[in-house]
């Protein structure tokens, strides 16, 4: 992979400067438009309110953005926030969301950033949409505009109460036709109605009826089912395929051979299931997989260039030191693990190209698979259906490439339904990675000196307008994609005062399985490192662990999240504090045990605190830490991606397994708001938190100091 | 070039799923699974895994909890076949969902109908579990997005 540079997560997430810069992601889209480059035609213009908002004539609002929901809640949290902005009713609000034909171009629902940084143009054109309503309200009226406010959809007066204009009548094309002005400001929490309350969820009651259309439940006339057949691993080559062993299936069967993509497709989805295993295909080629015993080696190894992000005061002393800890953690690969395989739907006419697809970048899909097909940008539309809980970048795109490419080659409509091992196998890793801790303590019994490297490759090689970005693409021949390092780096460094610190990422150029974005990116990774090692530096002095986590934090909202916890911890629990992404504060306390003999640890009882500024939806953000315990513990105590020279094994649920329901802890959750302060990330945060607080609870109970995730106490 | 998607070996087989009759021309290997997704248009049960491990699939057969994607159909004779659609007594929806969305228990919801089917299934056989009893019966069905107090919670809540 050639590697371009390292960019920041604000820029690779368009979230830095001005609105402008908000609406794209990629590094390259934003020196597109910084030169001049405009969105394709047809594509709404994002500066515009009709971007983001439309009023119909019966007073229904719809929602138009690039985020999209994965069962996080923010389809319901964005709704919120403009019913109130807009002085709309809840109800009345619909939301379109990873339409490319429709919602503006967002770049991907990730990085938590969806609230923080995703509803700001659509905060921004509500409050535009609701100062045009009033200015074209006091204009029909002949009043000054401040005698005017909005309720419940409608202009009103505040010295005539017989005065209502409902919004449709003041903007009855249904468009503003309004540039969002730069100096538009929101409402004051003061004012805030939904916002802040649990409002029920909008897409709940249909994923308990069995109505609620999922990705996997589209359907087009004429559609035909295809199963892929995938290889070993990456750089097999399919040198026979052997269509006759398909027997009377042959009949009923299309199959697909061009290089290493095989795939078959028929009009019944049993008959492409069985085709599937009854295929003879010869594959060859395609180096062997490194040991899985020598990834430390390997990691160390692998080409790389290194950065430094902190550099302060003189860690020297940390090289001759007597007192110096030394320590190096392991993270390995693991895997989304989708509970739905992942499915897309490709319709490839000479006319257009309709993908339908949980992706979580439409834009970024539409021109790769455009790519991928030879076509036109504009020729292609994606169009985001949920599917099943994602957790970053696992099948999803590579599923609607793949049915794109057989819909092309047989000309009609294709549906890619992944089998278990097609997702469990095939989606794209969180990447192993390892970090190297130097620490030593002052006299004062403080930490002096802190020194961390760490060994990642990129944490993202998602679909990037290459052909070669989707895994389709490598299969058919395309080169390997372009990319740029992010995520090795994220919570690489601590939030503690720390005089003497240094902090270096070596960014390495390749991996052992193909990899990409997994929920935390290298964070929960740091932090069980960062994490650990702050228990190991404070076990020396004998320090209590949240004393001695204090002792180092001057933020109030920092000192907050660990006050909180107090009344929790006692000795033999594990505590972790992180501020994820230098926004969300949070700290957890772990309460398990460990039967020594049967090297089994039980997790008990597991307490968060939790400030991530606004809260919008109190339950939904409760739901969401839930599941971070919950998934940030399975990761910790059971998760690593099995294979061998051959390629993976970790194929289905007995070869990764995950916690169930007899395994789950209790949860309590202080939830800390800020209702002054920006929306920060949740869907992320405390996964951070579950390796190194379990870590530490299994050091407190048995003195044993596990460096390795997942945590395997040995007896 | 295909031209057909019929077989020799389709045979006709008559059900009853969610108390109406169906019947459906299939391969009898066909698991029941896709006999009721893509045979009968009735997506509300699962495709997971396919490998019986994680219970997305879970439909009843005279009331008993059974995975779907490894029940030929051939073997589903007379039994009766209840899906997550058929749990809502003439559009009302059952104590159970009505619990788990009191609850808001869902996250991406994708393990829910089988969470659905297998709690009812509990329910029937017995009407007032402990936690414990409850998160034994579903100790088999997965949920990755981890909403799994949520469930247990509305379960009990169902039952009162």
């Amino acid at each position: 992979m050639n590697a371009i540079e390292p960019v920041s997560r604000g820029r690779f997430l368009g979230t830095t400067g001005a609105l402008l810069v908000t609406i794209g992601a990629s590094p390259q889209m934003i020196l597109a438009q910084a030169a001049g480059g405009t969105s394709p035609s047809g594509a709404p213009d994002p500066h515009n309110v009709d971007a983001w908002l439309a009023i119909e004539a019966n007073g229904a609002v719809t929602v138009s953005w690039g985020k999209v929901e994965q069962g996080t809640g923010i389809q319901t949290a964005i709704a919120q926030l403009v019913a109130d902005e807009l002085d709309v009713p809840f109800s009345s609000i619909t939301v379109l969301q990873g339409d490319t034909d429709r919602t503006p171009d967002q770049g991907f629902t990730a990085g938590s950033q969806s609230l923080f940084a995703g509803a700001v143009p659509v905060r921004q054109a509500a409050a535009q949409a609701r100062r045009t309503l009033i200015q074209l309200a006091a204009k029909q009226l002949s009043v000054a505009p401040e005698t005017l406010a909005t309720r419940d959809g409608a202009v009103i007066s505040t010295v005539d109460p017989s005065v209502r204009i409902p919004y449709a009548q003041l903007v009855p094309s249904g468009r503003f036709d309004q540039i969002i002005a730069a100096d538009v400001e929101l409402k004051p929490p003061s004012t805030y109605r939904v916002i802040g309350q649990s409002i029920p969820r909008i897409d709940i009651p249909g994923k308990l009826d069995g109505t609620f259309t999922y990705v996997q439940n589209v359907r087009v006339p004429g559609m035909w089912h295809a199963r892929m057949i995938y290889p070993r691993r990456l750089g097999q080559v399919a040198s026979r395929v052997d269509v006759s062993s398909l027997g009377t299936l042959r009949e009923r069967v299309q199959v697909v051979h061009e290089y290493a993509f095989v795939a078959v497709a028929a009009e019944r989805e049993w008959d492409a299931i069985v085709a599937a295993r009854r295929l003879d295909v010869v594959w060859d080629g395609g180096d062997a997989l490194p040991a899985p015993d020598r990834l430390d080696a390997l990691l160390r190894a692998t080409p790389a260039q290194t950065r430094v992000l902190i550099d302060t005061g003189d860690v020297s002393t940390l090289r001759s030191a007597p007192k110096t800890l030394r320590a190096t953690y392991h993270w390995p690969f693991q895997s989304h693990a989708s509970i739905g395989p992942s499915c897309g739907v490709a319709d490839v006419r000479a006319d257009g190209v309709t993908i339908w697809s949980a992706t979580e970048g439409s834009h970024f899909l539409q021109r790769s698979i455009a790519a991928l097909l030879g076509r036109g940008v504009n020729d292609v539309v994606v169009k985001y259906v949920e599917g099943s809980g994602a957790y970053g970048h696992n099948g999803a795109d590579d599923a609607a490439a793949a049915a794109a490419a057989i819909s092309a080659r047989i000309g009609k409509p294709v549906r890619v339904q992944y089998m278990r091992g097609d997702e469990t196998g095939w989606d794209p890793k969180g990447p192993a990675t390892l970090i190297d801790l130097e620490g030593m303590l002052g006299d004062d019994g403080k930490i002096s000196a802190w020194s961390a490297h760490v060994y990642s490759p990129t944490h993202a090689r998602r679909p990037n307008g290459e052909a070669g970005s989707l895994l389709a693409g490598l299969l058919l021949g395309s080169p390997p994609p372009h990319g740029f390092f992010i995520g090795g780096d994220f919570n690489a460094h601590t939030n503690y005062d720390i005089v003497n610190q240094h902090i270096a990422v070596s960014d390495l150029a390749s991996a052992a399985l193909p990899y990409s974005s997994l929920r935390g990116l290298g964070a929960p990774a740091n932090t069980f490192a960062n994490e650990s090692f702050v228990d190991e530096l404070a076990h020396t002095v004998g320090a209590d662990p949240i004393a001695f986590r204090l002792a180092h934090l001057s933020d109030p909202r920092a000192r907050a999240v660990l006050e909180a916890l107090q009344p929790a911890y006692r000795p033999g629990r594990g505590v972790a504090f992180v501020r994820y992404d230098n926004k969300t504060y949070l700290g957890a306390v772990v309460d398990l045990s460990v039967d020594q003999n049967k090297g089994a640890v039980e997790l008990r009882h597991v307490w968060v605190a939790h400030d991530c500024g606004l809260i919008v939806n109190p339950d939904g953000l409760r739901n969401q830490i839930e599941g971070n315990v919950i998934q940030g513990a399975s990761r910790a105590l059971l998760e690593a991606v099995r294979f061998n020279a051959d390629g993976v094994t970790s194929v289905d649920w007995a070869t990764y397994p995950i916690l169930t329901y007899t395994t789950v802890p209790r949860i309590d959750i202080t939830l800390i708001n800020h209702p002054d302060q920006p929306i920060w990330g949740a869907g992320e945060a405390t996964t951070l938190l579950m390796a190194p607080a379990i870590a530490n609870a299994i050091f407190a109970q048995t003195g044993a100091r596990l460096r390795d995730v997942p945590l395997k106490f040995k007896s | 070039m295909p031209t057909s998607s019929r077989s020799d070996t389709d045979q006709r087989f008559e059900i009853t799923v969610n108390e109406r009759p169906r019947t459906v021309v299939v391969d009898p290997d066909s698991p029941l699974l896709y006999v009721l997704r893509d045979t009968l248009g009735m997506d509300g049960t699962r495709f997971g895994c396919g490998l019986g491990q994680c219970g997305a699939c879970t439909v009843h057969l005279d009331g008993v909890a059974m995975r779907s994607c490894l029940y030929p159909i051939s073997k589903v004779g007379k039994q009766h076949v209840t899906t997550v659609e058929g749990l809502a007594d003439g559009g009302k929806l059952s104590a159970l969902q009505r619990a788990l969305i009191e609850a808001q228990a869902p996250q991406c919801g994708y393990c829910m109908s089988g969470m659905v089917m297998t709690a009812a299934a509990l329910l029937k056989r017995t009407p007032h579990p402990t936690e414990a009893q409850i998160s034994d019966a579903l100790d088999a069905n997965l949920c990755r997005c981890a909403t799994h107090l949520r469930v247990v919670r509305a379960v009990r809540a169902a039952v009162g």
